[in-house]
C-alpha cells in the first residue's frame, strides 16, 4: 500500500520532469535498470579506449597523435564520470569492475570490432562517436539527476570527437588513391556496426517501454537510429564515399532515409561475446587491473600510514 | 652555429617525443582509472614540448617540418636520451623513468628559461610550469611505492637499480653542450648533475629507497646518435604509415 | 577484491574564476588527499575550467535528510519578504 502510493508520487515527479536524486525514494526496478544502463555505459567508454589506443603509437602526424591522445583521455574521463554516477545508486566501483571481468556486465559491442587501418580512427570518430552522441544528447534529459549531469558534461566534451573523426575522413577522402581506398574500406566495415549500436528494433527491445515511461530513455532505439542515419548520410555525400547499403534512399513521404534490414544474427553474435575481439578487450582490461594490484595495495597502505602519523603527531 | 642549436633542440624535442610515445603505449593500462588520465596529461604535455622544439629545429634547418623530422628521420639522426627509450616494464619502471626525467627536466629548464636564445627561453617558460607539476606528481608516487608495502618498496628499488645506469648520459657534455654554454643558450650538462642528484636523492631517501652507486656504463650515447636497441622498434611503429605511403599527407 | 581497492570517494568543487563561488562538479576516487587533488586537476580542469579546487571526502559531507524535507524547507516558503522583489520601489529610482 505504502509502496503503491510512493510509486504514484514517483511517476508524478517523472511526468513533471522533476529529476530523481540518489536519496529520493525510487522503485527497485528503476534502480536496477539504472545500475545496469549507467555501468554498461561506463564500461563502454573504458573498453572503447582500446580500439583507439591501438593506433596511438602509429598516428601519422604530431597533430593527430596529440588529438587522439586527448580523445582517449576524454573517454577515460567519461567512464569515470559515469562510474561515479552509477555509484550513487549504492554499488561501489570495485563491484562494477568485478561484474565486467566476470562477463556479467556488458559494454557496447561495437568496441569488439578491430581497428585495422588509420582510416578506422576516422570512421570510429565519425560514425561510432557520431552514433554515441545522438544517444547521449537524448540522455541529457534522462530522469536520474546524476546520470543527466554526467551526460551534459560528456556531451560538452564529446563535440570535438566526432569532428576529429570527420576531419580524418576528409583528409583521406581528398588524399591519394590509397588513402581514399582506406577511407572507403573503413566506412564499409563500420557503417553497420554503428547502426547496430542503437540496439534492437523497438518491437524487439526488452527494456524499452518501461524505460521510456520512467524517462530513463527519452527516445526509442529506432527514433535515435533514424536521426543518426539521416544526418550522417548527408555528411557522407560530402566526402564522396559510398555507404555499404544499396537501399539507402530518401523516402519522400517520411522525409527520412530508408535502409536495408539489419543483420541481427551478427549483432547477437557480437553481443554474446563470440569472436576474438571480445576476449581480447576483456583480457586486456583484466590484465591491466591485475598488473596494477600491487600499486593499489601500496597506495592504500601508504594512506593508512600517513593517517596514523598525522593522528599521533 | 645553427647546426649546434639544431642538434640541441633535437635532443630535447626527441627525448620528450619518445617519452610521450612510451606513455602512449601505456594508455588504458594504468592501475586505476584516475591514474590513466593523469599520466596521459603528462604525455600530452611532453608531446607539446616536443612539437615546440621540433618546430624550432625545423625552422633552423629550413625546408622541413616537425612532422618530417618526426616521421621521416633515420634512427641515427635522432638525439634522444637512452633513459626515455627504455620499455614500460611495469608501473615501477614507468614511474622511476618519469621521476628521473622530471628531476632532470626541472634542473635543465630552470636554466633554459634564461637562455639567450629567445625561442628556447619562450618554450621553456611554458614548459617549466608543466614540468614542476610532473615532478610533484611523480615524487608523490615515489613516496607511495617506497613507503607503501614491502613488496612495492622492493619493486621500486629494483626499478631504480635497473634504470640508474641510464642517468649517466644526462650529465655528459658533448660538443653541442660546450657550444651552448659558450653562447649562453643552455647550461653544460655536467653542471646539472649536482642539483639533480640532490633532488633525486632526497626524495628517494624519504621513500626508503637506496641510491645506487654512479655507474658509467657506455660511451655511446643517444645524444650523440648511438641508441639502444629499443629505439628501432619505437620508430618502426611510429613512422610506419608515413614510410609506407611516402606520397600521402596526413 | 578488497573493499578499498579503488580508493575512497571524494567530491570535487571548482571555482571557475577568482571571486566566484566553488561549485560541485563531480566525484573521483583516490587513496590520499594529494592524489585526490591532482586527480581533480587532471580530470575536472582539462579544459581550463579552474582557478581553485576544493576536495572533500564524500563521507565527510553532511546532507539534509530527504525525509525531513517538508519541515526543513517549507517554513521559508512564505517568507517572501526576504527577497528583493517583495518590495515596491517607485519607477525611476535606480541602483537600489
Amino acid at each position: 500500500m505504502e509502496d503503491e502510493k510512493k510509486l504514484i508520487q514517483f511517476q508524478q515527479k517523472i511526468d513533471q520532469d522533476i529529476k530523481i536524486e540518489p536519496r529520493d525514494w525510487m522503485p527497485e526496478k528503476y534502480r536496477q535498470t539504472l545500475i545496469r544502463q549507467i555501468s554498461q555505459h561506463a564500461h563502454s567508454e573504458i573498453i572503447g579506449m582500446q580500439p583507439e589506443g591501438n593506433w596511438l603509437t602509429r598516428a601519422p602526424s604530431l597533430r593527430s597523435k596529440k588529438i587522439l591522445m586527448a580523445k582517449i583521455q576524454d573517454e577515460a574521463g567519461h567512464g569515470l564520470y559515469l562510474y561515479c554516477a552509477a555509484e550513487t545508486l549504492g554499488i561501489k566501483r570495485e563491484q562494477f569492475l568485478q561484474w565486467l571481468h566476470e562477463g556479467k556486465a556488458k559494454y557496447s559491442s561495437v568496441f569488439n570490432y578491430p581497428t585495422l587501418t588509420w582510416a578506422d580512427m576516422g570512421a570510429v570518430g565519425w560514425l561510432v562517436d557520431g552514433a554515441a552522441i545522438v544517444n547521449q544528447v537524448s540522455l541529457q534529459g534522462t530522469s536520474y539527476g546524476p546520470y543527466a549531469r554526467a551526460m551534459v558534461k560528456i556531451c560538452m566534451e564529446e563535440s570535438f570527437h566526432q569532428r576529429q573523426g570527420f576531419e580524418i575522413m576528409v583528409q583521406l577522402a581528398n588524399g591519394t588513391k590509397e588513402q581514399k581506398e582506406m577511407a572507403q574500406d573503413a566506412v564499409n566495415r563500420w557503417w553497420w556496426p554503428s547502426i547496430m549500436m542503437f540496439g534492437p528494433h523497438d518491437s524487439e527491445s526488452a527494456h524499452s517501454n518501461q524505460s521510456l515511461k520512467w524517462k530513463i530513455k527519452r527516445e526509442s532505439n529506432d527514433e535515435l537510429r533514424q536521426r543518426f542515419i539521416d544526418k550522417t548520410i548527408e555528411q557522407g555525400h560530402h566526402l564522396g564515399l559510398i555507404f555499404p547499403d544499396p537501399n539507402l534512399k530518401l523516402n519522400p513521404e517520411t522525409n527520412h532515409y530508408d535502409y536495408s534490414p539489419i543483420d541481427w544474427d551478427e549483432f547477437w553474435n557480437v553481443v554474446k561475446g563470440n569472436g576474438a575481439g571480445n576476449r581480447q578487450r576483456l583480457n586486456h582490461h583484466i590484465k591491466a587491473h591485475e598488473d596494477g594490484k600491487w600499486v593499489r595495495e601500496a597506495a592504500i597502505a601508504y594512506a593508512k600510514k600517513s593517517n596514523l602519523k598525522q593522528k599521533s603527531a | 652555429m645553427n647546426d649546434k642549436i639544431f642538434d640541441y633542440c633535437l635532443r630535447i624535442g626527441d627525448s620528450s617525443l619518445i617519452l610521450s610515445h612510451r606513455i602512449g603505449e601505456y594508455c588504458s593500462k594504468a592501475p586505476i582509472l584516475e591514474e590513466d588520465l593523469a599520466i596521459t596529461n603528462v604525455g600530452l604535455d611532453l608531446l607539446g614540448q616536443a612539437e615546440s622544439f621540433l618546430n624550432y629545429a625545423a625552422e633552423l634547418k629550413g625546408n622541413t617540418t616537425a612532422d618530417e623530422l618526426t616521421f621521416k628521420r633515420k634512427e641515427k639522426d635522432f638525439r634522444c636520451l637512452h633513459l626515455v627509450q627504455t620499455p614500460n616494464i611495469d608501473f615501477a619502471f614507468i614511474l622511476t623513468r618519469q621521476f628521473l626525467i622530471d628531476c632532470y627536466h626541472q634542473t635543465l629548464f630552470n636554466q633554459l628559461i634564461n637562455s639567450q636564445d629567445e625561442r628556447i627561453s619562450g618554450i621553456s617558460k611554458k614548459a617549466i610550469k608543466e614540468i614542476n607539476y610532473h615532478l610533484k606528481r611523480s615524487t608523490e608516487w615515489i613516496l607511495r611505492l617506497g613507503l607503501g608495502t614491502d613488496h612495492s618498496n622492493q619493486r621500486l628499488q629494483n626499478a631504480v637499480n635497473e634504470l640508474w645506469m641510464y642517468t649517466d648520459e644526462l650529465f655528459i657534455d658533448n660538443e653541442t653542450d660546450i657550444k651552448m654554454d659558450k653562447l649562453n643558450i643552455g647550461p653544460l650538462s655536467s653542471s646539472l648533475k649536482n642539483p639533480w642528484e640532490q633532488l633525486v636523492t632526497s626524495t628517494l631517501r624519504s621513500a626508503s629507497i637506496e641510491v645506487p652507486e654512479a655507474n658509467l656504463y657506455s660511451l655511446q650515447y643517444g645524444k650523440n646518435g648511438f641508441h639502444t636497441e629499443y629505439l628501432g622498434y619505437i620508430l618502426a611503429e611510429m613512422q610506419h604509415l608515413p614510410l609506407l605511403y611516402p606520397d600521402a599527407s596526413w | 577484491m578488497s573493499d578499498e581497492d579503488q580508493g575512497i570517494l571524494w567530491e570535487v568543487f571548482i571555482q571557475v574564476k577568482a571571486g566566484r563561488p566553488f561549485k560541485h562538479v563531480g566525484s573521483l576516487h583516490a587513496y590520499d588527499k594529494e592524489m585526490a587533488m591532482k586527480a581533480a586537476r587532471d580530470l575536472y580542469t582539462r579544459r581550463n575550467e579552474g582557478n581553485g579546487i576544493w576536495i572533500v571526502k564524500a563521507e565527510n559531507i553532511i546532507s539534509s535528510d530527504i525525509n525531513d524535507g517538508e519541515s526543513f524547507f517549507d517554513p521559508s516558503n512564505d517568507k517572501i519578504y526576504r527577497h528583493p522583489t517583495f518590495y515596491k520601489i517607485p519607477d525611476g529610482v535606480k541602483h537600489i
